[in-house]
């Protein structure tokens, strides 16, 4: 059976989209913190876990969190909504403040919960806790943002009826430098016609590059 | 010891990055994990770290600490106790 | 249910292992047979403030072997333009090629790298301006290996705690068997540095001496770095050999904690399950298993919890941390490799470090290494992040 993208985030330029819609917009120059932070106000989450995250993690929580609100999952069971993401610099962004914080064996106060963040899939696992998924899950690195990889391992867990769906995407940061993207690929059968106007895409990898140049 | 008890809440506030949460949101006799702040078990290692950062108080074994971190104002009496710096 | 019968065959054709134990799979393999940690204690104030148990690679031999390899394939490259992490890895790739006739260059082939934090050592001070500062990207690593040996395709690179290594092989699996490549060579690798112990660390999560994995007095993990490497193939070339088939392996989450794993190990259980319906196979046909077992108080309790769950508690089960420390990114090549070592020979290993019935659901550790008919298999690993996997092995 056809495979469709049924909604997709895309943060980046200081915009976010969700299923090509600009819904929000920051004019002026911000930190990554505070863009995030009137990202998650604005859409009146109520997870104070998501205060103790770092970048990456925040990053991929809000995309999800966008992505989750305007689709129809609910259908899914626990373990047959896969999540695949990658990135370039998996969690260098969080270990060189780590780092610092053992720079000085003087002032040396390693701290638990920076480190646990020192690991990229670790945004994975906030996802999964916070919407219950228990399925397959995977994160990959590569210099740069690449459909084919992407689509090869979404493809390999739809086979053999591994999953029904799948969150895939491109969770990036490093300092100030910050680009998300985040798709749900879906049965057919199971995905609506239209989508808060969007129109869901046959999964290819053609499909895939184009997520990425909704800007 | 209430001047202690209202820094230490301000700076578990801080290491935990309990954003939402304000000064006066903290009972100090309300037990710090199980309901209440909900706070994890990555929470109670950053208690330790807290304690050695801003007090000098090394906690060998971690066992310790569901007496010492039971309470803010547990906390403050333990650190009162056993402080080196700070 | 599956149809065996139509689905390609992964061969695992050939292997490496570099660890504290040797430089070989053959040199780790025979510590094991007599019984051998490679965990220390080091005293290394660079690393850690205190004496710590460790399983550490020797670093004169590694200097040695690698120059002996650069000079073998006429490198240009001075030994000091790879680093330690990547030395290791040339290493276990050359070794592990040394028994297979494969054309680097091959457009079927896919080199697969798994590895948590990759040259996370460059971060410290003492490597300032020694490399060039994107080798710490985990793609620039792989990238070395690649230029190396003259791979063909972008190689792929997981990165998913202490699960990447067996991921990697599933993943390497699933391409072979959908006929995207022919050939997958999955290597491993982790180095310990002071990042990777201060951070455990203040977990409270390393033991004060050698890890007792399932033991009634473990507590906790003791860290060690290696690599090793898997050559799988689809080729029929290699179907007359006796080798050791990769048959299917899932990956779950437990939904749960970031750090801490489920308490109940539903989710592990989940995965083993899966991998065994993938793979065909029923429960009473596992002969072994090669569980995760970190020694840490609560992965040890969740990983007996779920292996009873899967109705495998009277599997002979061992965990290879006792012998080569927790080798992380490392850790679930090098213990598949010793996993087909251990069906190759018939030979179940005595988990090391294990004396006292330990975790609250029973379960069959091996307690002596014994002989003994070893034919279809489990590798399980579990991470940070929640993440479990399952692996099944199966010979030929």
């Amino acid at each position: 059976m056809n495979k469709l993208i049924s909604s997709f985030v895309y943060i980046g330029e200081g915009k976010v989209f969700v299923n090509k819609r600009l819904i929000f917009y920051q004019e002026k120059i911000v930190t990554f913190a505070e863009f995030i932070k009137a990202l998650y106000r604005q859409e009146q989450v109520s997870y104070p876990k998501f205060h103790k995250m770092d970048s990456l993690s925040k990053l991929g929580f809000m995309a999800a969190e966008l992505l989750l609100k305007s689709s129809n999952r609910g259908r899914y069971q626990a373990d047959s909504l896969a999540i695949v993401l990658a990135n370039s610099s998996s969690s260098l962004d969080t270990d060189m403040i780590y780092q610092e914080s053992i720079r000085d064996r003087l002032v040396y106060f390693p701290s638990p919960s920076v480190f646990v963040y020192t690991l990229a899939n670790i945004v994975i696992g906030e996802i999964c806790i916070r919407h219950g998924f228990k399925g397959e899950n995977a994160f990959l690195v590569s210099e740069k943002f690449d459909s084919g990889q992407l689509m090869d391992h979404v493809s390999e867990v739809f086979d053999m009826h591994r999953a029904e769906a799948c969150i895939f995407g491109w969770v990036e940061i490093l300092g100030s430098q910050f680009k998300a993207m985040m798709a749900l690929v879906e049965y057919e059968n199971a995905v609506l016609a239209e989508n808060h106007g969007f129109r869901p895409v046959p999964f290819s990898q053609a499909a895939i590059n184009d997520l990425m140049n909704v800007n | 010891m209430d001047e202690l008890i209202d820094k230490l809440k301000k700076e578990v506030i801080a290491q935990l990055n309990l954003e939402d949460i304000s000064v006066d949101d903290i009972n100090p006799d309300a037990p710090l994990f199980g309901e209440g702040l909900g706070l994890d078990s990555i929470d109670a290692l950053e208690l330790i770290v807290l304690l050695e950062k801003n007090y000098g108080i090394k906690i060998e074994d971690p066992k310790d600490g569901k007496k010492i971190f039971y309470s803010i104002r547990t906390m403050a009496e333990y650190i009162t106790a056993h402080q080196t710096k700070g | 249910m599956v149809d065996r019968a139509r689905m390609k065959q992964i061969y695992a054709v050939s292997d490496n292992i570099i660890s504290s134990l040797g430089f070989s799979s053959q040199e780790n393999v025979d510590a094991l047979i007599s019984g051998e940690t490679g965990i220390r204690i080091h005293d290394e104030d660079r690393l850690y403030n205190q004496p710590l148990p460790l399983s550490m690679v020797s670093t004169g031999e590694l200097e040695t072997r690698f120059r002996a390899v650069l000079d073998i394939r006429k490198k240009d490259k001075p030994a000091d333009f790879f680093t330690r992490l990547e030395k290791m890895l040339i290493l276990s790739v050359n070794d592990a090629l040394n028994c297979v006739d494969l054309k680097l260059n091959d457009p079927q082939m896919i080199f697969i790298l798994s590895t948590t934090k990759g040259n996370i050592d460059l971060l410290e001070e003492r490597f300032k301006g020694r490399f060039d500062h994107k080798r710490v990207y985990l793609w620039a690593t792989a990238r070395v290996l690649k230029d190396f040996f003259g791979f063909t395709n972008p190689p792929l690179i997981v990165s998913n705690a202490c699960v990447s290594g067996v991921l990697a092989i599933i993943t390497a699996s699933r391409l072979l068997r959908s006929g995207k490549y022919s050939t997958a060579i999955v290597t491993g690798g982790d180095i310990i540095s002071e990042f990777v112990i201060s951070g455990f660390r203040s977990f409270q999560a390393l033991s004060p001496s050698a890890c007792k994995p399932f033991d009634q007095k473990r507590n906790g993990l003791s860290l060690g770095e290696g690599c090793g490497t898997l050559i799988l193939t689809s080729s029929l070339h290699y179907s007359a050999r006796q080798t050791v088939n990769v048959m299917g392996g899932s990956v779950t989450n437990d939904a749960n904690h970031i750090s801490g794993p489920s308490r109940t190990g539903l989710e592990l259980s989940m995965a083993m399950d899966k991998a065994l319906l993938e793979s065909g196979l029923e429960t009473g046909s596992i002969d072994y298993i090669s569980a995760h077992g970190t020694a840490t108080v609560f992965n040890d309790e969740m990983e007996s919890k779920a292996i009873n769950l899967s109705h495998l508690e009277e599997v002979p089960v061992n965990s290879y941390k006792g012998y080569w420390g927790h080798t992380l990114g490392a850790a679930g090549i090098i213990e598949s490799v010793a996993l087909v070592a251990s069906m190759k020979r018939n030979i179940l290993f005595r988990s090391a470090g294990y004396d006292e019935e330990g975790v609250p659901e029973k379960i069959n550790v091996i307690r002596e290494t014994v002989s003994s008919p070893v034919d279809r298999c489990m590798k399980t690993a579990s991470g940070f992040g929640g993440c479990n996997t399952a692996l099944v092995f199966q010979k030929t």
